[in-house]
């Protein structure tokens, strides 16, 4: 007998995460992992946590991880890899960290064409905080702050930050994927080496963001939550290639 | 040896499943279903209840946030 599925090397073992039944949390965290491991770049690689439900990401993953303060996980991974160009840096991030409190970092960081990867997790909520209205919450989307369903007269509309950063000059890949079925997990997989790729041929900046279901938030079941992702969410933030001037980048470098 | 010839034995790490039920939704041949019995978090995991009808597509394992789900073959 022998194990198809072994335990990715920098993933920690015999660990039982905090994230609750369903989160896409773990399967994003087991992609880098995956990935880490068959890119050989465990040795190198320094990751930016955020505030959110993922700071504690440093439990789950062995390698080099830093926390960062709410929103400025961008402004460090700067730091890093300006200080270091050696080091293999990626900035993970929530919705509500990433397109709420650190939208100038994440502006600016994408305009400057740092040469980082960011994965950004949009579930739609504040998710670690109990479920409140985000930025990126859908019209209609009953949240614990916004009972009656997201308002835009009120609250403004879904933020498609991503769509935002892709149009930048400095922005090199973008693309939207979602963790909602095996399916979608692969070309998420493929995705995150895409923009690994990016930065280890020191192309620039470039951007992930995963759909990802929150079943506890959205007050219903993983499944359900899924197929949510699937119908719902996928229509407001369509899943997809957003930019890849990677062809560009290299005919510049030379 | 062609996949086909290959035998799947799928093996859920009843501790470390939270009993979320993707794998169960995602499973076309029904290798998996929810345990009647609860583990140490107090969850209904998945158990393989047919895991001679595994085809070895390892679509539990991709879309598992937990790692639960051991697939082996011989």
């Amino acid at each position: 007998m022998e194990l198809i599925n072994k335990w990715p090397e920098y993933h920690k073992k015999d660990v039982v995460s905090h994230y609750c039944p369903g989160c896409g949390h773990g399967i994003v965290h087991r992609i880098v992992a995956e990935l880490l491991e068959e890119m050989d770049l465990g040795k190198e690689a320094y990751l930016v946590c955020p505030a959110g439900c993922a700071v504690l990401a440093y439990l789950y993953l062995d390698f080099d991880i830093i926390e960062s303060a709410h929103g400025r996980g961008t402004a460090i991974a700067t730091g890093a890899k300006r200080a270091n160009p050696n080091l293999f840096v990626i900035s993970y991030q929530g919705d509500g960290d990433l397109s709420a409190i650190g939208t100038a970092e994440t502006i600016h960081s994408a305009n400057r064409g740092e040469n980082i990867s960011v994965i950004f997790i949009n579930n739609a909520v504040y998710g670690m905080t109990g479920g409140q209205m985000a930025p990126t919450s859908l019209i209609g989307q009953s949240t614990m702050t916004s009972p009656a369903g997201r308002n835009p007269e009120v609250d403004g509309y879904p933020l498609h930050i991503t769509d935002v950063v892709a149009q930048f000059p400095g922005v090199v890949y973008a693309e939207r994927v979602s963790v909602s079925s095996p399916a979608g997990v692969k070309k998420t997989k493929k995705a995150i080496r895409t923009a690994f790729e990016t930065q280890q041929e020191g192309l620039g900046y470039s951007i992930v963001e995963v759909l990802s279901p929150c079943p506890t938030n959205w007050k219903m079941d993983p499944v359900t939550a899924c197929k949510w992702v699937d119908t719902d969410m996928a229509k407001e933030y369509k899943p997809g290639l957003l930019t890849d001037k990677r062809e560009e980048k290299r005919k510049e470098k030379g | 040896m062609s996949k086909k010839d290959k035998v799947f034995t799928v093996k859920v790490r009843r501790d470390f499943c939270k009993g979320c039920g993707l794998c169960i939704e995602f499973c076309k041949k029904e290798v998996l279903a929810a345990s009647p019995k609860l583990n140490r978090m107090g969850y209904n995991p998945a158990e393989a209840v047919n895991s001679k009808a595994c085809i070895g597509c390892m679509m539990c394992t991709q879309i598992c946030p937990d790692l639960a789900i051991e697939v082996y073959s011989e």
